[in-house]
């Protein structure tokens, strides 16, 4: 058996239990909707990937041919179609990133841990993967953690980060710089009275 | 005079308080939502209709009247908001903030919103990537069905109304309000063809209305501090208070909601700490999210923030996600970057796009080292024109549309380019 084969997949009790609220949740007949939130439970089960027994048995589930799952799971990014590493690092390569310097990150990953896009280091613990827009610009450069994003990196905080993940120690997410959300650096401009948070 | 902290909507925006029910309610969302809809439909619609309030997902369609298409009787199938969170398009961070530090201002947006088009619920689809941003939604609606808001007999206003997340899985296109509504049906984000519009045949084939999270969560200040406050704000037909997304080349890189119409000069050196090395560096700036054509400086020297005037010189406000570069930047690698974005993200089903985008790259990837023919920079630009307007969707457009900026205002630039690797060839 290679590695991105499997034998058989099943949702644990306590997941089926989560799948057939999801499915619950669209109108009569529309359960098909729920054919995205399903292999999102069934790859956060199965380490992070979905093998082909996680697909068929999704369809079964939603009474759906394998194909229309399929076709779904290969067009969203999302869905791992092979195993990845503990730390998915997803880099985001688009312009407002790439910007601030999403190249030097991209750098002190292939330095540190000898990967580029779509591979994975020999020890199975990070795979490296190149993303469009993530959507956290004004914090840029950042990267994606399995869910967590990280921001406002340079290449040094980078580096610190491959080194505890590394270590087993998983960092605080958001602003590696110490701000909160999306505020500006020093002196605010708007939003004068600030709360206790 | 710049916009005063009274007149701005999202006050937590920077989470200096509670992004959870209680603290929703010191900041005023809920109040009143129940007289608000005694007054009626037909008020709401009106008085939305009446602020001027235009999308903010991008087009700028004027949001009220985009309600009053929805059928006022029903045939007998239900009626349904969807809301828009797929936020993906470069430079555009807005929708997050909202969704995490104040996701009870998009929930009585929703309400409202949902309400006055006779809807019975709404779908908020959320980019995949949000994982946290969800599980704070989730939150915030476990929160309101728990306090009576939504659900049955929602606010005590004899409504029922239900609020249910969908989270989508990695696909830039899912912005599309069709290929939104394809995702939601559990299929490819495939955008549908138009007509039938989503107002007569939308999710499940009901009449549907798609908003972005960022219109939806004004509503509710609006209504009740009135539409002529909002309309009262900005410039005619560009009215009321906008979100910002300054990323890329500033020194204090933000969001921030500011009047519409506000220079973008002033709105770069007041928020932003200014272009980094000054004003005198900066090189160009895409005013509106990937899609718009980039300005140079001369344009951004006293250009205004809103759409008509963003229109005038060949760009847009978008989703007013300003992307700045200072003369360090490569332009034409700037641009071929989102190329690049612009390939990866084509659903594949229109043939100019699925092929005119991985054309498009290949030659801006040239162009970025100048291993081209003078020629092909005209006939890069009139294959961006085949591609422009002949897709289903717009994602042929907002491929075209960078390059176009580019070839427009950088065209001796390309040039320079190509006679310098030809002389270093030679």
């Amino acid at each position: 058996m290679s590695a991105d084969k499997q034998e058989s997949f099943s949702f644990s009790p306590e997941n089926l239990e989560k799948a057939k609220a999801i499915i619950a949740k669209y109108p009569q007949g529309r359960q098909r909707s729920a054919v995205m939130p399903l292999l999102d439970l069934a790859q956060r089960q199965n380490g992070n990937w979905l093998s082909e027994a996680a697909m068929h048995y999704v369809a079964e589930m939603l009474d759906l041919p394998y194909i229309r799952v399929y076709e779904v799971a290969s067009f969203y990014t999302m869905y791992n179609l092979k195993p990845v590493g503990k730390y998915h690092l997803q880099l985001c390569r688009t312009t407002p990133c790439w910007l601030r310097g999403a190249g030097d990150l991209r750098q002190v990953i292939k330095d540190k841990l000898g990967i580029s896009h779509g591979e994975t280091t020999e020890d199975g613990l990070f795979t490296m993967t190149e993303v469009e827009c993530l959507g956290a610009c004004c914090n840029a450069p950042m990267v994606q953690i399995n869910d967590d994003y990280y921001e406002d990196l340079d290449a040094d905080i980078m580096a610190g980060l491959l080194d505890k993940l590394a270590s087993g120690e998983v960092p605080p997410a958001g602003s590696q710089k110490g701000r909160r959300g999306s505020e500006p650096f020093g002196e605010r401009t708007t939003l004068l009275e600030k709360g206790d948070s | 005079m710049q916009l005063q902290d009274k007149d701005r909507i999202f006050t937590n925006l920077y989470r200096d308080g509670s992004p959870w029910i209680d603290g929703a309610r010191e900041r005023g969302i809920w109040s009143g939502v129940k007289e608000l809809m005694a007054k009626g439909q037909d008020w709401i619609i009106e008085e939305v209709k009446q602020s001027g309030l235009r999308g903010r997902g991008g087009a700028g369609f004027p949001t009220g009247l985009k309600w009053s298409f929805m059928p006022k009787e029903s045939d007998g199938r239900p009626s349904y908001l969807v809301v828009n969170a797929d936020e993906s398009e470069p430079g555009t961070c807005k929708d997050r903030e909202i969704i995490r530090f104040d996701p009870h201002r998009l929930l009585e947006g929703c309400l409202l919103a949902g309400y006055a088009m006779r809807a019975v619920a709404a779908y908020i689809y959320i980019r995949g990537e949000f994982y946290n941003e969800a599980m704070a939604l989730q939150r915030a609606i476990d929160e309101a069905y728990d306090a009576g808001m939504i659900g049955k007999n929602a606010c005590g206003s004899g409504y029922d109304f239900d609020i249910i997340l969908h989270r989508g899985a990695g696909a830039y296109i899912c912005g599309e309000e069709t290929a939104l509504l394809q995702s939601l049906e559990g299929k490819k984000g495939q955008p549908r063809l138009k007509p039938p519009f989503p107002a007569n045949v939308g999710l499940y084939g009901c009449p549907t209305t798609v908003n972005n999270v960022e219109s939806i969560s004004v509503t509710g200040e609006i209504l009740r501090r009135g539409a002529s406050w909002f309309s009262s704000l900005g410039r005619p037909n560009n009215v009321g208070t906008k979100l910002f997304c300054v990323s890329g080349h500033v020194n204090n890189p933000c969001n921030v909601e500011e009047e519409m119409g506000i220079p973008l000069k002033e709105l770069l050196e007041k928020h932003c700490g200014g272009v980094r090395g000054g004003w005198d560096n900066l090189l160009a700036v895409i005013p509106g999210g990937s899609s718009v054509p980039l300005l140079p400086k001369h344009i951004c020297d006293d250009v205004l923030m809103d759409f008509d005037s963003l229109r005038e010189v060949q760009s847009g406000l978008g989703t007013a996600a300003v992307i700045v570069m200072d003369k360090s930047t490569d332009i034409v690698e700037a641009i071929a970057n989102l190329s690049h974005f612009y390939m990866h993200e084509s659903c594949g089903q229109c043939t100019p796009c699925r092929e005119g985008t991985g054309w498009m790259y290949r030659v801006m990837k040239r162009m970025v080292q100048g291993r081209a023919d003078r020629e092909e920079i005209d006939q890069l630009l009139d294959v961006t024109k085949q591609i422009e307007g002949h897709t289903i969707c717009a994602l042929g457009d907002a491929a075209a549309w960078p390059i176009q900026g580019l070839i427009r205002h950088f065209r001796p630039e390309l040039e320079r380019r190509i006679e310098e690797y030809r002389r270093a060839a030679a």
